[in-house]
């Protein structure tokens, strides 16, 4: 079993997601450059967050169009797993794999803090290993986190149970000071129809150890372990 | 021509006249540019070096302590940390947001060119107040800088300071501190080596910002300058290129190939050239037609002076240099040859063809003792203590609403403090605690100084600077390894401001001696002045520690039914320069609290050991406020009440004692506690106990005071952004 971390140019969060997938989780894990046009043999793809090409233009916006985002997008295609965080959410949206945007935080600035969120779908390789309805917190650090769709694609999201995880209280219930950045439906992460393709804001893999204040993002990685090598 | 022009480059007509007999002619043009930068304050601490010499500046884990561009200590037999603190104060008031965000880029390259990975940022603020000019736009536009330039180069902010003082009113002071690991054999020298080795340029092309930076820094600000008149020279940062640079300079580093490198910082290729070639003892040749230009026609002084932003000179092997280039080029950072080492020791520019410069490497920049003056500070003020419960309470709740006390969520949420997923301990707390992975050991980090105490007793003052910072290490376990600072005074040529500088200079010395803590690297600022309004004496002290295992307390009371401790001795009349003063009856004056470094060094061991032990489950020390303000912060985060009973007049309760930190132990460890604490004659007293109420209560000598945790949490919450009306 063999996992991808993609590296952009600005991409931050690379080294975090290689110790976690590699040393905590103990896949195979390599970096692969931007610049590269083949993913062969991986069973995992990630993209990081961070700032890709500075966030310049729009986040994710130049990143998705890099060389390797045709090898992204033919893995997908014939169901390998792969998931965005933060900016890698960014990129999938801008790439088109992911419906919708990422618009600027409601209230315009950085938020670097923890939410609580509910796993809506516990059936993807990402989130088995969750309670449908549990509540768990994550860390978030982001500028551009607001999701946004048309209401004929939210209707679709909805419908096919494509909402992962909503932005929520303790308690579990959505309520607009619980919502961080504004984004539509609460939504916090999406994943394709299939399943197979997953964005979100916040950042699993900050929250892996017990001594870095929570390990509730730990089961997005042991799910994947699981079902992938199965 | 050049004699004309020397006070533009800064000189003095002295200076001139030393500068002509050491080349033996008159210099040109463009050498009147390099030495006017190289000879700045800024640059050459011609007013401070006589006293840094005094600073300790040797222990058993110091790798690094002088020569170089930061400080390295060794964590373990194969690590070391490279830190250093610097500031960015006279472009941050001219434009707040480049100021800071630059400021930023420019302490990271003093650490990545050392070798070590940048792992930690954090920043040292000082405003003025609410009301004077544009200084909610101040606030919120540094914040952001840093921000906008921390989080997007992936290195996490965890933590800093904020003071807040009408003496910053028309200077902002920011500082801003950067930490890297590196294993021993990985640390690169700024020393340029090697005949024949080629000076390669990487980073950003060269444009007209920041020309001049290093000699607007080393003046004052004058009301008659316009804004537009400074503003070009602030420069403007470009934090994807620094991410990238990091990166490449790094990977270009694991090769071996690179011989020497540093930054273009202050005074740009002037000083990294000169610099290093300096430190080697060798000479080279720059050829200006090679540097890589933003714009056309810069005059060649100009580009010897630009402080555009994320550029670097590397001194590279000679037959590598493709290889070099190689490595910038995948990360999409321009490079180029521009010059290469000779062994004569002078620094040739060539422009055009010409040769516009050819001096020494090193020109013994002037060294002052500049005259100094004590002044007598202020009388102590009538203290007019509270009358009953109802006095009490307003004040407590008119401190816990100050910027210095209340919660600085509003500005570390705007920081990716988790990026590198190293950090166990977050800001808001007394010290930072980054893990280092697969390792058993962790890095510690606190910020401390406190103004107004330095301005009543600049010796004093930075005294309780170096104290407070080791307190707070101890508060997480861990052990001081070394410290940084960065010295931000008024105008040098004021014998008073002088003065305020050796004492500070003599704290550092003496606290650090007293402690055994080595100093590893520094930096000076003066000229923080407008007109005639001088900074406070302002000597910000970084403080980085080492801790063996991981486990550590919180700063904040977990739950109610435990005992709360002093251990230290309360002091009744510490009020000179504490927020009591500043905040109720709006005067300074008087003796700064007590420092007793000596038992200080005892209780710390004494706080260390009691955490090591588990036998206790919070820990945070009186500081600004006093023993009220320390308990209340440590009800807030998880609304725990508490009831106390001391044996003092109320106002005492906001008196700052020095070495005294509150603690709390279950019931059953009361005991053991106590009984240690008399066996190491440490003084160790119980206050009272936590509440699981919405409710405080203190009964002091005279009467008692109660109210609500909530209402006080609210005010605690909301005070900075109410206090600069920040969205």
């Amino acid at each position: 079993m063999r996992a991808a971390v993609v590296v952009f140019p600005g991409s931050n969060c690379d080294h975090d997601l290689f110790w976690v997938l590699n040393d905590i989780v103990g896949l195979n894990t390599a970096y692969v450059w931007h610049e590269d046009t083949k993913l062969v043999d991986f069973d995992l793809i990630v993209l990081p967050g961070g700032f890709s090409y500075g966030d310049y233009l729009r986040s994710g916006a130049i990143a998705a169009r890099s060389p390797i985002m045709d090898a992204v997008r033919d893995a997908a295609e014939k169901g390998r797993a792969v998931i965005g965080i933060c900016n890698g959410f960014q990129i999938l949206t801008e790439a088109g794999l992911l419906p919708g945007a990422l618009l600027p935080n409601i209230n315009l600035r950085f938020i670097s803090t923890w939410v609580y969120m509910r796993v809506e779908n516990n059936s993807t390789v990402f989130t088995h290993k969750y309670r449908k309805g549990e509540i768990i917190r994550m860390p978030i650090a982001h500028a551009e986190g607001r999701y946004y769709v048309d209401n004929g694609a939210l209707t679709e999201l909805q419908r096919n149970g494509q909402i992962v995880f909503r932005y929520s209280d303790a308690e579990g219930n959505s309520v607009d000071y619980c919502n961080p950045n504004g984004s539509i439906d609460f939504i916090a992460g999406i994943c394709n129809r299939a399943g197979n393709v997953l964005g979100l804001m916040p950042h699993p893999e900050r929250c892996c150890e017990r001594s870095l204040g929570g390990v509730d993002g730990l089961r997005v990685f042991t799910s994947l372990v699981q079902c992938l090598s199965s | 021509m050049a004699k004309k022009r020397f006070r533009d480059f800064g000189l003095s007509e002295n200076e001139y006249t030393s500068l002509v007999a050491k080349l033996g002619r008159e210099p040109t043009n463009v050498e009147l540019a390099i030495i006017g930068a190289l000879w700045s304050e800024h640059c050459s601490y011609k007013s401070s070096k006589i006293y840094l010499s005094s600073m300790p500046r040797t222990g058993e884990r110091v790798v690094v302590s002088e020569g170089e561009n930061a400080g390295a200590v060794e964590l373990d037999d194969e690590l070391v940390a490279i830190f250093k603190v610097e500031s960015h104060n006279h472009p941050s008031y001219i434009e707040p947001y480049q100021g800071a965000a630059t400021g930023v880029g420019g302490i990271l390259r003093d650490i990545f060119t050392m070798g070590a990975r940048p792992i930690a940022l954090m920043d040292q603020l000082f405003f003025g107040e609410s009301k004077a000019p544009k200084m909610s736009h101040l606030v919120s536009r540094v914040v952001k800088g840093i921000g906008d330039y921390g989080n997007r180069v992936g290195v996490p902010t965890v933590g800093g300071m904020v003071y807040v003082h009408r003496c910053y009113n028309f200077n902002i002071l920011v500082n801003v501190f950067a930490l890297g690991i590196t294993s021993k054999r990985g640390i690169f020298s700024s020393k340029a080596k090697g005949l024949g080795n080629y000076l390669l340029y990487v980073g950003n092309s060269t444009g007209l910002d920041g020309v001049k930076g290093a000699i607007m820094a080393s003046d004052r600000f004058s009301s008659e300058n316009s804004r537009d008149d400074i503003l070009p020279t602030v420069q403007i940062g470009d934090p994807f290129v620094e991410k990238l640079l990091i990166e490449a300079t790094l990977e270009a580093l694991s090769t071996g190939y690179v011989v020497a490198l540093q930054d273009m910082g202050a005074a740009g290729l002037s000083s990294s050239s000169y610099e290093m070639a300096a430190k080697g003892d060798v000479g080279f040749v720059l050829d200006l037609d090679r540097v890589p230009l933003r714009e056309e026609n810069l005059t060649p002084e100009a580009i010897m002076l630009s402080e555009t932003q994320e550029r670097m000179l590397l001194v590279v092997m000679k037959d590598k240099v493709e290889e070099v280039k190689n490595i910038f080029n995948k990360w999409g950072v321009p490079s180029a040859v521009v010059g290469k080492i000779t062994d004569d020791r002078m620094g040739k520019v060539l422009y055009k063809g010409s040769e516009i410069a050819n001096i020494p490497v090193y020109l013994e920049p002037p060294v002052y003792k500049r005259a100094v003056e004590p002044y007598v500070p202020p009388q102590k003020p009538s203290l007019f203590p509270p009358k009953n419960g109802k006095e009490v309470e307003e004040i407590a709740s008119t401190l816990v609403s100050t910027p210095e006390i209340a919660n600085k969520e509003w500005i570390f949420s705007q920081y990716d403090y988790m990026v590198r997923t190293n950090t166990v301990i977050p800001p808001g707390s007394d010290a930072a605690l980054l893990r280092i992975k697969k390792k058993d050991v962790s890095l510690a980090i606190t910020s401390d100084v406190n103004p107004a105490y330095c301005f009543l007793d600049p010796f004093i003052g930075t005294l309780q600077a170096i104290a407070e910072a080791a307190r707070n290490l101890a508060s997480v376990g861990a052990e001081p390894l070394g410290v940084t600072n960065c010295l931000n005074f008024g105008n040098p040529e004021d014998p008073k401001v002088m003065w305020q500088f050796a004492r500070a200079v003599d704290g550092i010395s003496t606290g650090c001696k007293t402690l055994g803590i080595p100093v590893v690297s520094g930096n000076v600022s003066f000229y923080n002045q407008t007109d005639e309004n001088s900074v406070y004496p302002t000597p910000t002290i970084v403080m980085v520690g080492i801790k063996k295992d991981g486990y550590t307390v919180p700063n904040f009371f977990r739950k109610g039914g435990e005992k709360i401790v002093a251990i230290g001795a309360l002091r009744q009349e510490e009020f000179g320069g504490s927020l009591y003063q500043r905040y109720i009856l709006n005067k300074e004056g008087g003796r700064p609290p007590t420092v007793d470094l000596k038992s200080e060094i005892k209780i710390n061991d004494f706080v260390r050991f009691v955490i090591k032990k588990r036998l206790i489950t919070s820990v945070h020390d009186i500081s600004e406020g006093g023993l009220l303000l320390a308990l209340l912060e440590m009800s807030f985060p998880q609304s725990v009440g508490f009831t106390v009973a001391v044996e003092i007049p109320a106002v005492s309760l906001f008196s700052e004692s020095q070495g005294v930190f509150i603690v709390t132990c279950e019931d059953t460890n009361l005991d053991r506690l106590c009984y240690l604490a008399d066996s190491l004659n440490v003084h160790c007293s119980v206050l009272g106990d936590t509440v699981d109420q919405d409710l405080w209560t203190v009964e002091y000598a005279e009467g008692v005071v109660s109210s609500r945790v909530s209402s006080f949490s609210k005010l605690w919450n909301e005070g900075f952004s109410r206090y600069f009306a920040l969205e």
